[in-house]
């Protein structure tokens, strides 16, 4: 059957395949069943299957988003080095596989709340690649009108609640989210995502110990890393056993660079809030990049870790290997596959680059809801008084 | 866009001390030094001369992410310089414990953005401990030490001036240095003190602000505003990175006429009434400038105590020229920050009242 293309400000996800692939979709009802490359390991809960139920369009599908987020995220390095992207920026390459897992997992009821980590996420709820460049570089189009940067994503008609800057105060945020969720009995839950790093908060363990008490349908991420910012995790933390943190609060320990064992988990995490309450999800992941930035990533590191983990746990790899071990793509055409992307990013950050900063009146919009504000004044107090919009 | 050619209005050339009449503490020579290496030092100092002082905070182990605390694990050791995990309200918990069984707690907050989960603990425990206890206690000792203040792109969290939260609590004392020979004396007092202190330092100067410092061990005395320009027209009171803006609007101004009197007011908490007084005096109007928000900033309460004290003797309401009422934004900063076209704009509709 012959596919049209639909307009570029379709979303990254459901984007169908042009002609050339036209043989993919005659497969993409076929279920596959994948095994996870290691098993879960449970806290306080029965571990799900390691044989998670799939299909060739989503083996394919995930390959093609994580090859997105991918470039998105590399692309995003070179912006920051040519001083298009100013600020901070935190990138999320290596890590592709949690929020694909995560999304396939779930629906846009379900919310997910995170820290700065936040461009895939973004991506992964439906966000398009022009929001995305637009908002880095601070223009009106993006995300959030230019405001945020790229520590505030959102996208409120996909329950995606961003985007925050200090690390560990998303999730008491979280457990708000669930709480209302299961107040208006929406048969859905919040993940709210944080670091090996922000596990050493207090006010985590404040909102978990809330959401057990209530039995809140809020599950608790723990995107491991393994380094919060430049800190190793056990030299930061008593027990590194994130998923067994919650004490009284069930957990399991998931490889985070695969993205089936993601989708398993989620799933199985979603059922579990919804009929009894809290879980703890532990990630265990890895940034290629450092922290943000301004950080190279090898003072606390050596290169060969780094390489090593991209050489025998990258998830795009093993998606690949995947796809290729199930004859849904050839060598070839996956390479055309990642050479379209390319293009794909490439157009988004021309567009995005066009795309205007906002109007100087936007500093006094938002602080306020509108009409009740308070007023500014002009730097002598004399003149320039405007109520704020 | 306008937005990104005013950014370049913050490229500035340092305070020198070739400007106008300098009172300071110390004119000698040193080392030159930038505000960094300047704190650095101080901590070596503090160290060095006190075996039961600490340091610690989060990644302050290999220097910190402003190198501030370089060299200082190698030479006193792990037990004395540690790294903490990312828990603020722990972290200063933690130093008041410490400093109430009589040592020298030096706390670092990363970002002065990321104070407030700690906040109770100053305000309720640090602050009020002495109070409290009828003296049998105290939290002398505690220092913590913050990067604050806008740096150009720093965007919401990274870019805040949250010094007026802390100079409402009786109880803690509140310094802000503004340049690296005032930083290691300041530094060096607020250890020394045995109140609870919280040093900001200008995030934006760590490595823009180079001056000589002396090598040896200085103090500079907490609660004594400095007049570091001396002028009749019209008096300017700032603190930190600010002075620097401050400094060119008076170059600018002395072009027209006016001559501008420049005081730095280096502790916040108390604060030096008498110097300000004194010098509102002689001109008979008054500029405060500061990065954080208008609305209840620390200008407001200078602006309301010189009133009542030399109210007879003001020739114009004082003007603030501080940051807008709005969060700290990320591509809008050059609109929202108070440059030195703002103040050079308030001081003559203030000359000109």
């Amino acid at each position: 059957m012959a596919l049209s293309r639909i307009s570029s400000r379709s979303n990254g996800i459901t984007r169908p395949f042009s002609a050339a692939f036209n043989r993919f979709i005659s497969t993409d009802s076929t279920p596959i069943t994948i095994e996870t490359s290691l098993p879960f390991t449970a806290h306080l809960c029965d571990p799900p299957s390691r044989s998670v139920e799939s299909s060739s369009q989503e083996l394919l599908d995930f390959f093609r988003t994580m090859a997105l987020m991918r470039r998105m995220e590399i692309a995003a390095d070179s912006l920051y080095k040519a001083k298009l992207i100013r600020g901070f920026c935190h990138l999320y390459d290596g890590q592709e596989a949690v929020a694909i897992g995560m999304e396939a997992a779930i629906t846009k009821k379900d919310a997910i709340i995170t820290a700065y980590r936040d461009h895939c996420i973004f991506l992964g709820r439906g966000g398009s690649l022009h929001e995305v460049f637009s908002e880095l570089m601070g223009r009106q189009a993006g995300c959030s009108k230019g405001k945020g940067g790229s520590m505030h994503f959102y996208k409120k008609d996909s329950s995606f609640y961003g985007g925050h800057g200090i690390v560990g105060a998303q999730v008491p945020l979280g457990c708000g989210i669930a709480f209302a969720q299961k107040y208006n009995k929406e048969e859905a839950v919040t993940f709210a995502l944080y670091g090996d790093g922000a596990a050493n908060q207090g006010q985590l363990f404040e909102a978990l110990n809330i959401s057990a008490l209530w039995d809140l349908p809020a599950i608790l991420v723990c995107e491991n890393n393994h380094y919060g910012m430049g800190t190793a995790e056990w030299r930061a933390a008593k027990s590194p056993s994130y998923y067994k943190r919650g004490d009284y609060v069930p957990g399991l320990k998931v490889d985070g660079m695969d993205a089936f064992a993601v989708k398993q988990a989620c799933k199985f995490a979603k059922d579990h809030a919804l009929e009894k309450g809290p879980i703890i999800l532990e990630m265990d992941t890895y940034r290629y990049h450092g922290h943000s930035m301004s950080d190279p990533g090898s003072t606390y590191r050596t290169r060969d870790e780094i390489s090593g983990v991209r050489q025998e746990r990258d998830p795009i790899e093993r998606i690949k290997k995947l796809v290729l071990s199930h004859d849904l793509a050839t060598e070839k055409e996956l390479k055309d596959m990642e050479k379209e992307i390319r293009k794909e990013v490439d157009d988004a950050i021309a567009k995005a680059k066009d795309c205007p900063m906002p109007e100087p009146s936007e500093l006094f919009t938002n602080v306020y809801v509108k009409g009740f504000g308070t007023e500014s004044f002009g730097p002598d107090r004399k003149e320039v008084k405007a109520a704020l919009p | 866009m306008a937005a990104l050619l005013g950014r370049s209005c913050r490229k500035l050339g340092f305070l020198s001390s070739g400007h106008g009449a300098r009172r300071t503490v110390s004119t000698e020579t040193g080392k030159s030094l930038n505000l960094y290496a300047a704190i650095n030092q101080a901590l070596h100092i503090a160290l060095d001369s006190d075996p039961r002082s600490y340091v610690f905070g989060e990644d302050v182990g290999f220097g910190g992410v402003f190198r501030c605390t370089t060299g200082l694990a190698e030479r006193f050791g792990k037990n004395r310089v540690f790294n903490t995990p990312l828990c603020e309200q722990g972290i200063v918990g933690f130093g008041i414990g410490l400093a109430a069984m009589g040592n020298r707690a030096i706390v670092e907050i990363q970002f002065a953005d990321y104070i407030y989960p700690a906040f109770d603990q100053i305000v309720n425990e640090a602050a009020k401990f002495r109070y409290r206890s009828g003296n049998q206690f105290n939290c002398g000792g505690l220092t913590i030490r913050a990067p604050y203040g806008a740096v150009g792109h720093g965007g919401h969290y990274h870019s805040q001036s949250p010094e007026a939260f802390f100079c409402h609590v009786p109880g803690i004392k509140v310094v802000i240095p503004r340049s690296p020979r005032e930083a290691k004396g300041l530094l060096l007092s607020c250890i020394r003190d045995p109140n609870p202190v919280v040093f900001f330092e200008p995030k934006w100067l760590y490595r823009q602000a180079v001056e000589e410092v002396p090598e040896h061990d200085y103090t500079i005395p907490l609660s004594e505003a400095e007049v570091i320009r001396e002028g009749n027209d019209i008096t300017l009171v700032g603190w930190g990175a600010q002075l620097t803006i401050m400094e060119q609007a008076c170059l600018e101004a002395e072009k027209e006429g006016i001559s501008c009197e420049l005081i730095d007011l280096k502790t916040l908490l108390p604060w030096d009434k008498e110097t300000v007084e004194a010098s509102v005096k002689k001109t008979g109007r008054l500029l405060i400038s500061h990065e954080a928000p208008i609305t209840g900033g620390f200008g407001a309460e200078i602006s309301a105590t010189i009133l009542e004290r030399c109210f007879l003797k003001l020739e114009a309401p004082v003007s603030r020229v501080c940051g807008l009422d709005t969060p700290f934004p990320l591509v809008f900063e050059p609109f929202y920050m108070p440059t030195k076209n703002k103040i050079l704009d308030a001081i003559k509709t203030t000359v000109n009242y």
